[in-house]
């Protein structure tokens, strides 16, 4: 990789240990990796019902370019390499690149990840027809202006996959009381329950972006169980919604 | 067209060029992208990568992979994982000591197993069964009895009759050479199985992208994940370090077959004596499978009998109800006990059939369990490749553990328990061992359970025991 040419070795060192952090089934995003084969499962299955693709095929999403805003160590990237998609991972916390870069190298895979924002690559005009926006709009400052800006990443008759928190007293006690206190999962201060968004909301944002909302399900815990998974009502806490560009 | 997932890179796959070169006309609208994908299109796949351009280093990284699969042991369970998954896509490599031909030696030998019925949609949905089902016999009824020699059964018997459950016949007794030619037929036939005969792994070796396998031969191999077919004595699980736990019965069984001068009409018998349960399975024709358990000294006695002695021994246990017995086979001994490896996965390995448990075959449960392990597996590992997960990540492999070892623990521990109870002669035991299969018999709902238990209808079930493909 072009980029292991630019830092030292204790560098790469020290990215090594963060991705194998990252990576930890059990360790700092235990709960990511928890909810991550459910948060592929819909993103894939609404890919391919999109793009009309055979996820039974190898390299399904072949030809498909696709931006993973917020992409940390590249938990939902790799999978989209992987299948096929040509994909951009952008994270606006700079040491999460090389770190993301390591994994994937380590990984053969083949992903441009960039230290950057949504607002900068609807600047440059970038565009995509997969844009994944997970869990990220409850932590923007102006959740409006990312939507539009995503919106504006998009290519005409593009899909946006789009997941959050819900707001009300069952998200407070499960996402923040329950994650962040309880079962430590999350460090405290990870969420602010004020920043969550109701699906009602979400989907004004959507409309108001230009997008028409397409698809909506919720992503349910079972603590007996200990998995997630899809729920076509129960949008109570967390959930994910898809939408596409009119072309 | 191309088989596996970094297939578009391999060099054995040329018309996949086609594929990357239609692409940039979706392409062409990226600024960032399109250097990336010109270094793509401008290495050409199948002459030699320039070393200079960081996209084809990428390439001869991917190449180093031989399959996504490679699977250590070619005996039974082996190649039926091998077939799941080559169908659902992956390239698999199938390692084993033996040569093919003697894998696939066609004898007559006696050796049969009793497939429960979700084993038997397995083979369906792999489209094994219609070249099988003419030489299998349905089990439509089976009988257990407590008994002991000389005096035949015991007045209450446990009847169970696949007429109780709407599934239709709770099983059927395949001999092991037709289940062993169909599965090395089927995988000879099957172009993402790459057979290696003759060669054994002496070393694994777990990287962070794949796992590494070298071979006695001094061959290596590359995949994503390593799984372990190879039996109770499993290499690839000692290599790994996971360790088993081992229960000795002092146990050996029997195994023969033998011919009958009446039908057996499919049923199934299994009489628990003193030293042991004996097995009567019906085969095709006026033929069946003998599953005779005695202790060690006794066994090693009897084994070493001329046939017509063997038969005076066994005569009196089998009672005369099929008229005159003779010999069709020939005489097998396996010394019993049960192992369960601590764990089923680690990192890039995953362990299936007796390499992660071997179950005492009272039940004949054996092959059925394993079979169990490879629909949770294949299942697992299709999911994860078609979510685009790293199928060899342990989190991935986790959940096959969890999918099987609780139903693996519970059989055994059943099995073993059963064995305990049967295998004596005390009266107290031997009293109430009589009532209570005098109650299971007497409770319809109970005795249904039981049925469907062991048909293979119990549980969350994967797929594949569905006989729904992947």
């Amino acid at each position: 990789m072009p980029v292991m040419n630019t830092v030292d070795e204790a560098e790469v060192a020290k990215f090594q240990a963060m991705a194998a952090e990252w990576w930890d089934p059990n360790g700092k995003f235990k709960p990511l990796h928890m909810l991550n084969p459910c948060r592929l499962d819909y993103i894939t299955q609404q890919i391919a019902a999109e793009f009309d693709r055979d996820l039974t095929q190898p390299n399904p999403f072949e030809g498909l370019r696709l931006l993973d805003i917020g992409c940390g160590g590249g938990l939902l990237s790799e999978p989209m390499a992987r299948l096929g998609a040509t994909v951009v991972g952008a994270d606006a916390a700079e040491r999460n690149i090389p770190v993301a870069q390591v994994h994937a190298e380590q990984s053969g895979l083949q992903i441009d990840y960039r230290h950057t924002t949504a607002e900068a690559l609807a600047e440059a005009g970038e565009q995509f027809d997969v844009v994944l926006n997970m869990e990220v709009v409850e932590h923007v400052a102006d959740p409006q202006a990312f939507m539009t800006c995503s919106q504006q990443l998009m290519k005409p008759g593009g899909l946006l996959i789009c997941s959050t928190i819900n707001r009300n007293p069952k998200s407070f006690a499960m996402a923040i009381v329950g994650a962040e206190y309880i079962m430590r999962w999350l460090p405290k201060g990870t969420h602010e329950w004020h920043k969550f968004i109701t699906p009602d909301e979400l989907f004004g944002l959507i409309e108001k972006a230009g997008l028409d909302p397409v698809d909506r399900k919720g992503f349910v815990f079972n603590p007996i169980a200990w998995t997630w998974s899809i729920s076509d009502r129960d949008l109570s806490v967390n959930y994910v919604t898809a939408s596409v560009k009119p072309a | 067209m191309c088989l596996n997932s970094w297939g578009r890179f391999a060099p054995y796959c040329p018309d996949d060029t086609g594929q990357i070169a239609s692409r940039p006309e979706k392409a062409r609208e990226s600024t960032g992208l399109r250097g990336v994908l010109v270094a793509f299109e401008s290495c050409p796949i199948a002459a030699s990568p320039r070393m200079d351009n960081p996209a084809c280093t990428l390439i001869l990284r991917a190449m180093d992979f031989d399959s996504d699969v490679v699977i250590v042991g070619g005996g039974l369970n082996g190649p039926t994982l091998a077939l799941a998954l080559a169908q659902a896509g992956m390239a698999v490599t199938v390692v084993d000591a033996l040569p093919l031909d003697q894998r696939a030696d066609a004898g007559f030998d006696g050796r049969g197993y009793a497939l429960a019925l979700g084993s038997v949609r397995m083979l369906q949905a792999l489209g094994l069964w219609d070249g099988l089902k003419d030489s299998a016999q349905p089990m439509l009824e089976i009988k257990i009895t407590d008994g002991r020699a000389g005096e035949g059964p015991s007045p209450l018997w446990l009847h169970f009759d696949h007429a109780e459950i709407e599934e239709g016949p709770m099983g059927h007794m395949i001999e092991d050479r037709y289940l062993r030619r169909a599965l090395l037929d089927a995988m000879a036939a099957e172009d993402r199985i790459t057979q290696i005969s003759e060669d054994t792994v002496v070393a694994q070796d777990v990287q962070s992208g794949g796992v590494s396998v070298t071979l006695a031969s001094g061959r290596g191999l590359r995949s994503r994940v390593l799984i372990g077919c190879d039996g109770r004595k499993s290499g690839t699980a000692e290599r790994a370090g996971i360790k088993r736990q081992g229960w000795d019965y002092g146990q050996t069984a029997l195994v023969c077959a033998i011919g009958h001068e009446l039908p057996h009409n499919g049923i199934a018998h299994q009489y628990f004596m003193p030293a042991g349960p004996l097995a009567i399975l019906p085969l095709p024709g006026n033929a069946s499978s003998i599953v005779w358990t005695e202790s060690n000294e006794r066994a090693a006695t009897i084994q070493a009998l001329d046939d017509e002695a063997y038969l005076e021994v066994l005569r009196p246990r089998f009672g005369d109800f099929l008229g005159e017995i003779h010999l069709a086979g020939a005489r097998f001994t396996y010394p019993l006990n049960l192992t369960l490896a601590e764990r089923f996965v680690d990192q890039r390995l995953a362990l299936v059939g007796d390499a992660a448990h071997g179950v005492h075959p009272i039940a004949g449960q054996g092959l059925n369990l394993g079979f169990r392990d490879i629909a949770a597996l294949a299942e697992v590992l299709v999911g994860a490749r078609r979510r685009g997960e790293d199928i060899g990540a342990i989190d991935v492999l986790e959940r096959y553990q969890r999918w099987r070892r609780w139903d693996t623990a519970a059989l055994a521990a059943a099995t073993d328990g059963i064995n305990k109870l049967f295998s004596n002669d005390n009266p107290l035991l031997r009293g109430l061992r009589d009532l209570g299969l005098g109650a299971v018999n007497a409770m319809p709902g109970l005795r249904r359970s039981f049925i469907r238990e062991a048909a293979g209808l119990t549980g969350d079930l994967p797929q594949l025991m569905q006989g729904r493909s992947l």
